[in-house]
């Protein structure tokens, strides 16, 4: 196994959330009801022609501008010839040989792990309708009775980016996605809603020994939107190929279909069937000029990016970057950390609370960052009760809990359920003097030199007062009074 | 009113006599309505006719329209079938789109239709454009005026036959590789193609996108100039439309003093019939009596423009009319069991011989591994084709040449022979390559059937154009009224003119 290494590459595609589509006036909209969002063009009635959407074309330079691309000086489209009722043409206005953009890069994480992954290009082209197969019981075009068409998403803009085949691992194609995902999210030009397949990706993987630099013939999954479907369908094509290869076969070009409750890949079609898509310019477009002052426009007009974002939170709060970046990659996640951090508390105590509670706490409650009750003033009031120690790190918790559940400021939870940490020496010189009583075989254990049954008894301190008291206190008072 | 003849009415004459109140709109339609009544059985110049909303919408514009009246209120017009029109069906003289229901209109009819134009009709056409004598039709063939036996040209042979028959003041026709200026000239009428891009082609069914433009068929060149007046500008809704540099001027020019004619070689060598080419020299020589200056020149590519232009618009047509896939509209086969079944029997069925022929030309035309030497070459031709344009424009003001090298040929006498009737185009074709604005007046006659001359401009040069067409027309003084002779019948098949009660020409 360990002979062979995969070499996996990944072409998406993003719904860009523009007002209108790409080429009429009809709104872009989701679950309206079927075919109410369409027109003489988005529906190809004769003499219907396509204007292009500006915006879209800015939305997509963002993206392209992101991911380090070059802006091409003159952009044409193409028609992508097929028939199919998706495609109410029978062509796709797609981009063939002067696409928008080419030649970028994207930098991603995985661990503490920079990776970077040459981008092809990036392109603009329009959605197909969709296609609704019913009276079957999968929802997939086999074994049902009749098909439907809603041409509300077609003619939605789209942009494809196709990146290299420099992705090394599963695992690393996921983390992939991922993070584009948060870069198109932050540009501001889609909301990358999963559930409504506004990103979608084909991946092709092929394998060859270790170090060797040409590519074996790779295999294609197309069109999925699940992170997880995305990572267990290439793990399992990575056996099934080298099972192949090692037996002294020739792996087929073709695509593959995962079946997440197999687990298996299974071929889909093979290229043989391949469409000629008789690509030719669209003629009902003029090819446009892409002004070097309007790009510089775009550019500067782009948010902070989550890469450069991380790289500012290790200099700046004194992360990890590993901290950095689970902080730092998602737009609204690291928005609300940093609202917390400019509360003038202590950074890395903050990034901590944030990562931990705070993240388990939007997860349990499906919540976004910012919605509930813990606004950033909360968090960082809570921290600052923790580090001039108020309360201690373990009832900072119960008011974490009681705040996100309750509402309120975490000093008034703290003083409306008396959370406070208990310093008070004599007080605490009464619990451990009844917990050494109550104990007499630890205390021999400890006096026979068995120096970690001091913790036995801290534990114990801490239980009897409901995990208020200074656990620092507690251990040196424990100390005396085991040593007396 | 009752001297009306609409063989020779002009829509300028009409729009004076309905301005001065000498006539009203619902009197104008009525004539026009009558005459197709007269002589419609025999020339079939309409797919459609729609009279009652003809004679509703002119009585309107008598009544309650009267303080609001366009600049072109109460002329009655008839409409190419390949221009769509909102709840008039539409059908590009094609079963595939039998019944078809337009869901909005075109916006060279609609700018019409808002300055009050009468719509009299749909006209008969090749079938979605392709064609040079309107017999690739599914509704049947229309017949030329001038002699009921030979084609009207085509493919906006309906359009031009019914300017002709005297059965629509003016009509608007569509010209990709000539379709509006060689019926014009086979029909004895004025016929326009406007630089591509001077008019919208939102709403006007593509044949082949980058060659398609819209542009009027009328009985004068001042009645073109008007109608072009008013159909021309940048529309939102086509990308490749522009705004022409100046306004439409109205021609008016008597002389031609100043203004220099080429006359390309290649244009008159091969196949131009004598007849032709006797009232071609003729014209000529008359262009020089009005004091312009003619120069014979050279546009070399010329032959290579036909068998390119054979590449590309099929190429463009091949995408253009696959969304007829009986999926939303039009035509469906109600004999399939699956979907690419359904796709192939709709087709099958839907479409002429002629259209599959383009359909599958342009296919292999870009087919992988075909396009370079197909589509590719006949592109860098059509550069070629414009350099000569331009550099003879460096040198000369217009081109004339004749615009078909024959008269009206008998009906049927080239279907089977595809490239015989592509020859039809050849003096045309080359101007839509280039995007150039193209007149042709009629010049006279030859055996009794109408010689088309063909004036070609640079772009945006409409006004140039038409100023010289305008004089010309007036010195050589063509009576538009046809005959409506029936040489297959072996004598002329009695006068129409008569029957729509009005004086014979001299």
């Amino acid at each position: 196994m360990s002979a062979w290494e995969p070499v996996i590459g990944l072409e998406i595609h993003v719904e860009l959330d523009t007002e209108t589509k790409m080429f009429c006036g009809c709104a872009v909209t989701k679950g309206e009801p079927p075919n109410t969002r369409t027109c003489p063009v988005c529906l190809a009635h004769p003499g219907a022609l396509p204007v292009i959407n500006e915006r879209a074309v800015e939305y997509a330079t963002r993206i392209a501008l992101a991911l380090n691309c070059t802006v091409q000086p003159r952009n044409v489209f193409h028609r992508k010839n097929y028939f199919y009722p998706d495609s109410p043409k029978a062509y796709q206005i797609s981009q063939f040989d002067e696409p928008l953009a080419v030649n970028g890069i994207f930098h991603y994480w995985v661990g503490d792990e920079r990776l970077s992954c040459r981008i092809h290009r990036v392109h603009m082209e329009e959605d197909a309708a969709k296609l609704v197969h019913a009276g079957g019981e999968s929802g997939r075009i086999a074994g049902s009775e009749y098909s439907v068409v809603d041409f509300n998403r077609g003619g939605t803009p789209l942009v494809e980016i196709v990146g290299e085949p420099d992705i090394p691992s599963p695992a690393a194609a996921r983390e992939f996605l991922m993070q584009l995902r948060n870069l198109v999210i932050e540009l501001g030009v889609s909301e990358c809603n999963m559930e409504e397949g506004q990103v979608r990706w084909d991946a092709n993987i092929s394998m060859r020994p270790v170090g060797a630099t040409e590519l074996g013939t790779r295999t294609e999954l197309k069109n999925m939107n699940s992170f997880r479907f995305l990572q267990q369908a290439l793990e399992a094509e990575m056996p099934r190929q080298i099972k192949i290869l090692e037996a002294g076969g020739t792996i087929d070009q073709e695509t593959l279909h995962f079946d997440p409750d197999t687990g298996t890949t299974t071929p889909l079609r093979s290229k043989e069937e391949a469409h000629d898509y008789r690509y030719f310019p669209e003629p009902d477009l003029v090819p446009w000029e892409v002004a070097p002052a309007w790009v510089t426009e775009v550019r500067a007009a782009l948010p902070e990016l989550p890469a450069t974002r991380v790289e500012r939170f290790v200099a700046d709060y004194g992360l990890s970057r590993y901290d950095a970046f689970v902080l730092g990659s998602a737009g609204a996640l690291a928005r609300f950390y940093e609202e917390v951090a400019a509360q003038g508390v202590d950074a890395k105590l903050a990034a901590n609370w944030t990562m931990g509670e705070y993240l388990a706490h939007l997860k349990a409650a499906g919540l976004e960052p910012s919605q509930g009750h813990l606004t950033p003033e909360r968090l960082a009031a809570l921290v600052r009760l923790v580090a001039d120690g108020t309360v201690s790190s373990s009832a900072a918790k119960e008011v974490f809990r009681l705040t996100a559940e309750e509402g309120g400021e975490p000093a008034e939870v703290v003083e409306k359920h008396d959370l406070g940490q208990i310093s008070d020496q004599g007080a605490l010189e009464k619990v451990v003097a009844g917990v050494v009583a109550d104990n007499p075989a630890q205390v021999e254990q400890y006096r026979g030199g068995k120096q970690q049954v001091l913790g036995f008894f801290v534990g114990q301190v801490m239980k009897a007062t409901q995990g208020r008291a200074d656990p620092k206190l507690v251990n040196e008072l424990v100390r005396k009074a085991l040593e007396a | 009113m009752g001297t009306l003849d609409p063989l020779r009415l002009t829509a300028r004459e009409a729009k004076r006599l309905l301005v001065d109140g000498e006539v009203s709109a619902a009197e104008l339609a009525t004539v026009y309505l009558d005459q197709i009544e007269a002589v419609e059985d025999r020339v079939h110049a309409f797919i459609l006719v729609t009279a009652e909303n003809a004679a509703r919408y002119a009585a309107k514009v008598d009544g309650e329209m009267q303080a609001t009246r366009g600049a072109l209120a109460g002329l009655p017009l008839a409409v190419k079938d390949n221009m769509v029109t909102e709840g008039v069906v539409t059908t590009c003289a094609s079963r595939i789109l039998a019944g078809y229901q337009p869901i909005y209109t075109a916006t060279a009819v609609r700018k019409l239709w808002d300055d009050h134009v009468v719509m009299l009709g749909k006209t008969n056409m090749d079938e979605f454009a392709m064609g040079s004598s309107t017999e690739n039709s599914c509704v049947g063939t229309t017949h030329d005026p001038w002699d009921l036996n030979t084609v009207p040209g085509g493919s906006s042979g309906g359009s031009a036959a019914a300017v002709a028959a005297g059965e629509a003041l003016w009509a608007l026709g569509s010209d990709t590789g000539g379709s509006i200026r060689q019926p014009a000239a086979l029909c004895g009428v004025v016929g326009m193609k406007p630089t591509y891009g001077a008019v919208s082609r939102f709403g006007l069914v593509a044949f082949a996108s980058s060659l398609d433009q819209i542009g009027p068929l009328t009985r004068s060149v001042y009645d073109c100039a008007l109608l072009l007046k008013h159909i021309v500008g940048k529309d939102a809704n086509d990308s490749t439309s522009v705004e022409l540099p100046c306004e439409v001027e109205l021609p008016t020019a008597e002389r031609l003093d100043g203004l220099r004619f080429g006359v390309p070689g290649e244009y008159l060598s091969a196949g131009v019939e004598p007849g032709v080419r006797a009232r071609f020299d003729e014209t000529v020589a008359r262009i020089e009596e009005l004091g312009g200056r003619c120069t014979e020149l050279s546009l070399p590519h010329t032959q290579y423009a036909l068998p390119a232009y054979y590449i590309i618009a099929p190429a463009e047509a091949s995408a253009n009319l696959a969304r007829f896939d009986g999926v939303r509209y039009g035509y469906r086969s109600a004999e399939a069991d699956d979907l690419i079944e359904m796709y192939e029997r709709t087709r099958g069925e839907g479409f002429g011989a002629e259209v599959k022929r383009r359909i599958m030309i342009g296919t292999y035309a870009l087919s992988s591994g075909y396009y370079d030497a197909y589509y590719g070459q006949a592109q860098k031709v059509r550069t070629l084709v414009r350099r000569d344009f331009a550099s003879a424009f460096a040198e000369v003001d217009l081109i004339v040449s004749p615009t078909s090298p024959t008269v009206a040929f008998p009906i049927g006498s080239r279907t089977a022979d595809p490239l015989a009737m592509y020859m039809s185009d050849v003096c045309t074709i080359p101007v839509n390559l280039a995007g150039l604005p193209a007149i042709s007046i009629p010049c006279g006659l030859s055996e009794g059937l109408p010689v088309g001359f063909q004036l070609i401009g640079p772009a945006f040069s409409e006004n140039t154009m038409l100023r010289a067409a305008y004089a010309l027309e007036g010195a050589i003084g063509f009576d538009t009224a046809p005959s409506f002779r029936d040489s297959s019948a072996g004598s002329d098949a009695g006068d129409v003119r008569a029957a729509a009660g009005k004086e014979a020409p001299a």
